[in-house]
């Protein structure tokens, strides 16, 4: 089942550290994504899974093979680049059979597959077009495409939707995820938008500074975040820093008891599990709305409290919600926050 | 097999990784062309301005100080370098004065008229220097010029303008020719402007003179600057324009460097002249530039 | 952006009529039937052109111009490719002084250079020769095809070539499908551009150019220190006409501007 192996990768330039001792194991059919802010290093791990950048250490194994003695040229890899990278003075068919040309496939069966693959994303009646007349979604199909021809054992795709405008890039999402789904080909995706994380990975790599912070499902990375980068990162969260006792801790003036140590801890709670309860109780930190933004589906707060600012998101199903000013009482679930003591891993 | 191995290694070497064939292999044909075609010839030339010369010895291969002795010294020389450097300051001057403006209308226009009217201005660059002076010849020479004879025709003068054998003929007809390029300097300048800034002041309060000082010329002058070096050092350097219309009568000093060398055959001290003329230049060019460069730097990064 | 106003507009006729005045008055007298130098004429002759015939060292001169350019511009540009392709992906030790270097001949007045290959090719045995001729404006030219070429190589998206690369393509197949073609355009304009400076080249050339290899920017010279008549108009009138030609076609396809800067008057 393991199909991708990466071990101990690690990239240096000069002193400075790109990737630090990555490892990762990616089955085939799967669609893994390296999600993280840029300059933390998932460009440069794509770049070295290509060849376009040799590893400092650390190795690349695909099927059982050490990729470091294959040129590039011979991976066998379908790569989707950020800038599309179509070669402009080529059709958008042509584009699409220079793989296979270089694979020595002849001409009548490199049509067939150039037209099956066009049409598959949906472009069949653009083939004879140049990239300049294309828009920048047709491109973006144009350089899947190109790169799912050739039948590659793995599929890297680099920021592949981060040039299209906000609407263009929800349907390409779901798009992309059923061509990868009926094709079936191992998808290695770098991206810096987590929301595309989830949406089209089966795992996500959450990558800070070289370092994998954290691998594992989109659910779990963003239910059981493993840290606070992994925490802020992926969605929104409220951290708090406040001081436990042994039976559970208080944030302003509600209580939660919980079982704990006593000491400075830091508690993280997402916005949208925060609850505005009817009256002050025992489990309800108390503050004052002060901004309120309607997004459409949902009411963005920040709300004034002892221990700072809080966001909390609320679902828009047509209720009365507080206005700016009111004073509101913020509640939750005990299992809903996450507790860290510093020296723990994970509470 | 070993033709084509150099062939793919220096085809390597322009695609993929910096971790290929050197660059250094790469630039070696035009380095050697280079050293042997350029710095040699240079080197020489200096080195031709320390020998010494006679008419009957012809060149002699030592190293003596004659030459440049003689033009420290002799005042014709210095005429000779002032001249020079006064006709390249005033053809600076006009060109900047009339080819930044004319640029930055130039920019204001619509397409097509904007496509058409700059290759009117900056096509005659491409044709042949000795033709463009040519026509100042005919426009101005003596009384049979075109315009002197249409201006004696009706009355406005009674004597033909003087224009050649003159500094100031000289200098109108190297305006003429070297004009492109600060067009050209100060159309490169402008591109790299925002429009949107003149209407951003605009949208301030700023009256069209104030945008044009404060907003637009402080933006450009390093265009024109950079097309006052290089105006300059061809307008100080330039040979088949003043030979022209200056004649034998007014020398400059690449027409001067041409004298010594094909007529009186005096090779070293031609070679003087050629060698204090390269080296003006060339610190004025690179200290210019040093300069733009500290000041404009931070704006244009 | 507002329009240019009538005060701007009437400065600007008048500098038209400034750059364009010379050349228009060339080709004016050329077709003058008189037997010398005269504006306005009565009728249009061709009398002038024909009799350029009768001076077979304008028509060899032309030849050899023409000649001299195709042979410097396509050796200047064939060895600029791999020295801008070089300096443009590689960052390098002495990358800027070697551009510098490459591009100095834009700096050394040609006076300078004429003196110095005269005294270089006579010492060399290559003194009144071609060969020398053709170095000469190798060097002269070199600084124009290489800043296209690199204008070119820099332009590129280096992740198409990488592309190619991950598709199975081999360095050899690379550069003769990918690179080569998109760099064409570049290369076609450096090259016209080169051919252009070759041809009216005449500071340096006045200098090593020998009665028989002269070209014609330098016999058109020597003839004008003679005398100025009609024939030279002629002969000048041809070669503004072959040129604007070529300045047309060449701003058509590629843009001046974008030829003599490297940016073009729509692009940012």
């Amino acid at each position: 089942m393991t199909y991708l192996v990466l071990d101990r990768l690690s990239k240096k330039f000069g002193e400075q550290i790109a990737v630090d001792q990555l490892s990762l194991t990616v089955g085939r059919g799967e669609l893994v994504a390296l999600l993280g802010p840029s300059g933390c290093g998932k460009t440069t791990t794509l770049q070295m899974i290509a060849g376009f950048q040799p590893p400092t250490s650390g190795s690349i194994a695909l099927e059982g093979n050490d990729l470091a003695a294959v040129k590039p040229a011979q991976r066998g890899l379908g790569i989707v680049f950020q800038s599309y990278a179509l070669f402009p003075h080529m059709t958008a068919a042509e584009n699409v059979a220079f793989g296979l040309e270089m694979q020595g496939i002849a001409r009548a069966e490199r049509d067939r597959r150039v037209a099956q693959t066009l049409a598959l994303v949906g472009l069949a009646a653009l083939a004879d077009r140049f990239p300049r007349r294309m828009s920048g979604g047709q491109q973006q199909r144009v350089a899947l495409a190109r790169a799912l021809v050739i039948q590659p054992r793995i599929l890297l795709l680099d920021e592949p939707l981060s040039n299209l405008d906000a609407k263009l890039r929800e349907d390409m999402q779901i798009e992309l995820r059923q061509i990868q789904r009926t094709v079936g080909t191992t998808t290695l995706l770098v991206t810096h938008d987590q929301s595309e994380a989830m949406a089209l990975a089966d795992r996500i790599v959450v990558m800070n500074q070289g370092r994998a912070e954290q691998i594992a499902p989109p659910h779990e990375v963003y239910e059981r975040p493993a840290t606070a980068f992994v925490a802020s990162f992926l969605g929104r969260t409220n951290i708090l820093q406040l001081c436990a006792n042994a039976d559970g801790v208080q944030i302003g003036d509600g209580r939660w008891p919980m079982a704990t140590t006593a000491g400075p801890a830091t508690a993280s709670i997402r916005p949208e599990k925060i609850l505005f309860a009817p009256s002050a109780q025992r489990n309800a930190v108390s503050g004052v709305v002060k901004t309120r933004i309607f997004q459409g589906n949902h009411w963005l707060y920040q709300v004034d409290t002892p221990t700072g600012l809080m966001i909390v998101i609320r679902q828009n199903t047509g209720e009365a919600v507080p206005s700016e000013g009111d004073a509101v009482h913020l509640t939750w679930r005990s299992e809903d926050m996450m507790l860290k003591v510093p020296g723990e891993a994970r509470a | 097999m070993k033709r084509r191995n150099i062939a793919s290694t220096l085809i390597s070497a322009t695609t993929a990784d910096p971790a290929r064939v050197s660059p250094y292999l790469l630039s070696l044909p035009a380095f050697l062309l280079f050293v042997a075609v350029v710095l040699v010839p240079i080197a020489m030339t200096v080195l031709l301005s320390f020998h010494d010369w006679g008419q009957y010895k012809g060149i002699e291969p030592v190293l003596i100080l004659k030459n440049w002795r003689e033009v420290a010294s002799d005042g014709y020389f210095h005429e000779m370098f002032l001249r020079t450097f006064r006709v390249a300051l005033l053809v600076t001057l006009l060109t900047a004065v009339l080819g930044a403006p004319e640029a930055y209308i130039l920019n204001r226009m619509r397409p097509p008229w904007r496509g058409m009217f700059l290759l009117v201005v900056l096509g005659p660059l491409l044709i042949s220097v000795v033709a463009r002076t040519l026509g100042w010849a005919l426009l101005f020479g003596g009384s049979s010029g075109v315009i002197n004879k249409a201006l004696i025709n009706l009355g406005m003068i009674s004597a033909p303008l003087p224009f050649m054998f003159t500094e100031t003929g000289v200098v109108v007809a190297l305006t003429h020719v070297l004009m492109p390029f600060m067009v050209l300097a100060v159309w490169a300048a402008l591109q790299r402007l925002d429009p949107q800034v003149e209407n951003a002041a605009a949208s301030l309060g700023a009256g069209q003179a104030t945008i044009l000082r404060r907003i637009v010329l402080p933006q450009v002058l390093p265009g024109v600057l950079s097309g006052a070096i290089i105006v300059f050092s061809l307008a100080a350097s330039a040979f088949a324009t003043p030979a022209i219309i200056g004649g034998r009568r007014l020398k400059v000093a690449a027409t001067l460097a041409y004298d010594e060398f094909l007529n009186t055959l005096n090779w070293p001290l031609g070679a003087t002249v050629a060698t204090l003329l390269l080296l003006a230049l060339v610190t004025i060019i690179v200290g210019c530039n040093r300069l733009l460069e500290r000041r404009y730097a931070e704006v244009f990064r | 952006m507002s329009r240019n106003g009538p005060l701007a507009l009437a400065f600007h006729g008048a500098f038209v009529v400034f750059m364009l005045a010379p050349i228009v008055i060339v080709c004016a007298v050329a077709f003058t039937p008189e037997g010398y130098l005269s504006f306005p004429t009565q009728g249009l002759s061709l009398r002038w052109f024909k009799a350029i015939a009768r001076y077979p060292e304008f028509i060899t001169a032309f030849w050899a111009s023409i000649w001299l350019g195709l042979v410097s511009s396509s050796i200047a540009l064939t060895v600029s490719v791999p020295a801008a392709l070089a300096i443009a992906r590689h960052d390098f030790k002495g990358r800027q002084t070697l551009t510098a270097l490459f591009m100095s001949p834009l700096m050394i007045p040609h006076v300078v250079l004429g003196i110095a290959f005269l005294r270089f090719f006579t010492q060399i045995g290559l003194g009144n020769s071609f060969l020398g001729l053709v170095l000469a404006h190798i060097v002269v030219v070199f600084p124009f095809a290489l800043r296209l070429t690199l204008a070119s190589a820099v332009g590129m998206d280096r992740a198409i070539e990488h592309a190619a690369i991950s598709l199975g393509a081999s360095d050899m197949v690379v550069f003769r499908r990918i690179t080569l073609p998109l760099i064409t355009p570049g290369l076609v304009s450096g090259w016209a551009l080169a051919f252009i400076q070759s041809f009216d080249e005449v500071t340096m050339t006045v200098f090593i150019a020998a009665p028989g290899t002269e070209t014609l920017p330098v016999r058109m010279f020597l003839y004008i220190q003679d005398n100025i008549d009609p024939l030279v108009t002629s002969v000048s009138a041809v070669v503004i006409a072959l040129t604007t030609c070529l300045l047309v076609l060449l701003d058509r396809t590629y843009g001046l501007d974008r030829l003599l800067i490297g940016r073009g008057r729509d692009e940012a």
